[in-house]
């Protein structure tokens, strides 16, 4: 496995872990949007608060989807391919809340259907990506040519599946209630109840995250099938979940007595901490694996060595990265400071 | 064989169907992202609160149409994955490197330049904000260059050579790769044809106030905008096209002999219609005997090799001349070039009578403004069968074996798809498709018919609550006052107008 191989799986998880982070937040509040919104008021607030941002968040998504095919062809086809119903679901989702946004201002008569889309289209994603993952990580069937052999989307929920599909959905709730936190109009009813919503659902998401990991020493007898060179990496990146996200819960609950300082903003950056240390610890617990093969597969896993792209066409990708990300940052540095600070609805 | 249960024809009508949906909106917003960075840029030198009004009203339909053009896009992303997994195997080493650029270099510039322009107005500089609308035009273009490098591959493959197992293409030199044979002239050619189909909705919705004899002011700026933008790609666009034209001959044998129904070899001519019978291999058309040939080589008698002729060749692999879609081929190109046709006749009526102080002009000839109104037409089809006769026309091939290609480096259609996706997994999506698309269509045209129906006013709403809708959408205002609800009143007004008539 060459240097450049190894370069890419880490670089396609920091693209995961970007989306994850980014595009996280504003999934949760697509999530809380029919449920903590109170009147027109308050749904306006939730969607100026994304509003600026939600589309270059979802660009890493489509980077990550990019970056896969280019780096791991075999591992993109695969997966895929053999998650096709569950990534056309994530599809579908993904476009009716992208044109619901647009077309929710244009059209008076229609708020109810695009609302709707607004919010399944947030859902989906937040509940699939999460069930995709636990599918790579527990293992799929797979054939000699590195197809998926087993049933059409019911094969791949499980117990398992679903506890993972569980925690991606409550790590963006309680990321979208960290955002709305620090968005909304200070003192604001919307800003008091997305404030409250913080600490329970971050401690699901530490509860969730303990039980998955006992129920995954379990199936897998312990670490050895990790690779032990990243035995420190991982036992740093756990304490580096937990802490952040003990941070973040503190200041949650901190919070609720002192808005005015920096505390929302402490507590959104602990919440995303741990989010990036969950999928750096997902990435260091599979390397050098991309898709595990379950059992009764007649192929291999899919790995570094197998599933790669050679080293030319990975050295071409690293000089378009190295000229295209120091833009994409500098973007996203003038956006959000660009948009920094309390939602103020001018028209009032 | 039943059509619902052969996965590689029913994934090719889902990539059809889905490839020419996104290809209603790519144009539509590429074109008009031209159009609205000139309008924004003319109101911030005017400073004009008409101009202003004008350049709002482009931005929020220009924002309308990018938002389904990106998610129909994510499709197109998405469905190399779900049901081409053989041919992403297959090209993966290659293709991954221009879509990983478009995705860094394009997808996030016009992503984020999109927030300014629709949130930014009081937020940043007026200077900035026009550079943003430059920005995400700018964008959106160069997303366009990206994909046309992937597509240009698969029809003239460059630096890469076949793996030693056979199943993969290997890249070897990234700069030939990217700008194979084909990928100039087939960039010009499209991103061209984008700007005249901007062009052709600017008019449209010119004439259409023309029409209702509102607007004026606009209406004129408007025709003559879209008018200079229309002559000036359509002048470049026929180089770009005759460059696409010369390059499929020299590249790409069986399209071209497709393109023109020729199965004995010969000069091919240059037909204007006709008819191609695949059973009995003959062609009734009317044209110029040896025209393409001149065209192409600048000599009437230049011979080509026919259909018959080029299945021999060992290239193509066993190509079975019966199974060839060449009727078709044949048909989707001859309407390009008649297509081509009325849009010129078009852009030249719009410029002779378009003249804003002209006695006789498009504002008082009724037959003028209805066919300028359904124009846009026009380029639509010729844009769907442009892309149809470069699509169909590399079959049977998903990556087509041309002349200068690397040794083996070829790619059957019918071995490209997903082997672990069962028949009836691609029904099911291709229903939804058909439903999803369908309700975005809808809310697409109600949303812009809105937009053009209000106009370029200063629509600043009465009532509170939509006044935040209005100015989430973009329109913002620094000073809602008392001139807020008499120029909610003239919006008003305008719309009963428009329902009266």
């Amino acid at each position: 496995m060459s240097a450049l191989a190894v370069l890419w799986f880490f670089l396609i998880f920091l693209l995961i872990a970007g989306y994850f982070v980014l595009d996280g937040f504003d999934l949760g509040v697509g999530i809380l949007y029919p449920f903590i919104c109170k009147d027109d008021r308050d749904r306006q607030i939730c969607r100026r608060a994304i509003g600026p941002v939600w589309d270059g968040n979802e660009v890493w998504l489509l980077t990550a989807g990019g970056a896969l095919f280019a780096a791991f062809p075999d591992a993109y086809a695969t997966t895929f391919s053999g998650f096709y119903l569950a990534i056309m679901l994530v599809l579908f989702a993904l476009i009716v809340r992208a044109v619901s946004f647009e077309f929710y201002e244009g059209d008076a008569k229609w708020r109810g259907v695009w609302n709707v889309c607004f919010f399944l289209g947030s859902l989906l994603p937040a509940v699939l990506f999460g069930v995709a993952i636990g599918n790579v990580v527990a293992g799929i069937p797979l054939d000699a040519a590195g197809n998926y052999t087993g049933i059409p989307l019911l094969g791949l929920i499980t117990p398992f599946t679903l506890l993972t599909g569980l925690l991606g959905l409550v790590m963006c709730i309680a990321a979208g209630a960290c955002w709305l936190a620090l968005k909304a109009p200070l003192g604001s009813g919307l800003q008091q109840r997305a404030a409250k919503l913080r600490l329970p659902s971050q401690l699901i998401a530490l509860v969730l995250f303990i039980t998955l990991t006992v129920v995954l020493f379990a199936m897998m007898g312990g670490t050895e099938e990790m690779v032990a060179e990243l035995e420190v990496p991982r036992f740093l990146l756990a304490a580096l979940f937990v802490v952040a996200l003990g941070a973040a819960m503190f200041l949650a609950y901190n919070g609720r007595k002192s808005e005015e300082g920096r505390n929302s903003l402490w507590a959104f950056l602990g919440q995303s901490v741990s989010a990036v240390a969950l999928v750096f610890l997902l990435a260091c617990s599979m390397f050098p694996v991309l898709v595990m093969a379950s059992p009764e597969s007649t192929g291999a896993a899919l790995t570094l060595m197998n599933a790669g792209a050679t080293d030319a066409s990975l050295g071409y990708m690293t000089v378009i990265l190295c000229i295209g990300l120091p833009f994409v940052l500098l973007y996203h540095v003038l956006i959000y400071r660009t948009f920094r600070g309390r939602v103020a609805l001018d028209a009032e | 064989m039943d059509i619902f249960a052969d996965q590689v024809l029913l994934s090719r009508i889902q990539f059809a169907l889905t490839a020419s949906y996104h290809f209603i909106f790519v144009p539509i917003t590429i074109g008009i992202g031209l159009i609205m960075a000139i309008f924004v840029t003319r109101a911030y030198r005017t400073k004009d609160a008409e101009d202003d009004a004008l350049a709002r009203m482009w931005v929020r339909i220009y924002t309308a149409t990018f938002a389904i053009g990106v998610a129909t896009g994510i499709t197109m992303e998405f469905s190399f994955g779900t049901n081409w997994a053989n041919y992403s195997r297959f090209v993966g080493d290659i293709f991954g490197a221009p879509l990983a650029a478009e995705a860094l270099f394009a997808f996030f510039l016009e992503s984020i330049f999109l927030g300014f322009i629709i949130f930014g107005r009081n937020k940043i500089k007026p200077a900035l904000y026009v550079a943003s609308a430059w920005l995400t035009f700018a964008g959106s273009a160069l997303s366009a260059l990206w994909i046309l490098i992937a597509n240009s591959w698969m029809q003239t493959p460059a630096g890469a050579m076949l793996s030693p197992d056979g199943n993969e293409a290997w890249i070897t030199d990234f700069f030939a790769a990217a700008f194979n044979p084909s990928t100039l002239p087939r960039y010009a050619h499209t991103v061209l044809a984008l700007l005249v189909m901007g062009a052709f909705v600017t008019i449209a919705v010119a004439a259409w106030y023309m029409h209702k004899g509102r607007n004026s002011r606009a209406a004129n700026a408007m025709l003559r905008v879209g008018g200079v933008v229309g002559v000036i790609s359509v002048a470049f666009l026929l180089v770009a096209a005759h460059a696409s034209a010369v390059e499929v001959w020299e590249q790409q044998p069986t399209k071209l002999a497709m393109m023109e129904g020729q199965y004995e070899t010969e000069a091919p001519e240059l037909s204007a219609f006709g008819f191609v019978d695949e059973e009995s291999q003959e062609a009734v058309t009317l044209g110029i005997p040896g025209g393409t040939s001149f065209l192409a080589t600048g000599t009437w008698d230049a011979e080509y090799p026919g259909l018959n002729e080029l299945a021999t060749y060992e290239q193509f692999d066993g190509l079975e001349v019966d199974q060839l879609p060449v009727n078709f081929v044949y048909q989707v190109y001859h309407i390009m070039v008649a297509m081509f046709g009325l849009i010129v006749i078009c852009l030249l009526l719009a410029l002779i009578f378009g003249r804003a102080r002209a006695k006789h002009g498009v504002k008082n000839m009724k037959w003028l403004q209805w066919l300028l109104i359904i124009s846009p037409v026009f380029p639509f089809l010729a844009i769907q069968t442009g892309w149809l006769t470069a699509e169909v026309g590399r079959q049977p091939y998903v990556v087509y074996p041309s002349n200068s290609g690397p040794e083996g480096v070829f790619l059957h259609t019918d071995v490209a798809t997903s082997p672990s996706v069962q028949p009836f997994e691609v029904v099911i999506t291709l229903a939804l498709f058909f439903l999803v698309y369908l309700l975005l269509f809808v809310g697409w045209w109600r949303v812009v018919a809105r937009f053009v129906k209000a106009g370029p006013v200063h629509d600043k709403p009465a009532n509170v609550a939509d006044a935040a809708a209005v100015e989430a959408a973009g329109i913002s205002f620094k000073n809602v006052g008392t001139d807020g609800a008499v120029e909610a009143v003239a919006v008003e007004a305008v719309e009963t107008e428009g329902g009266a008539k």
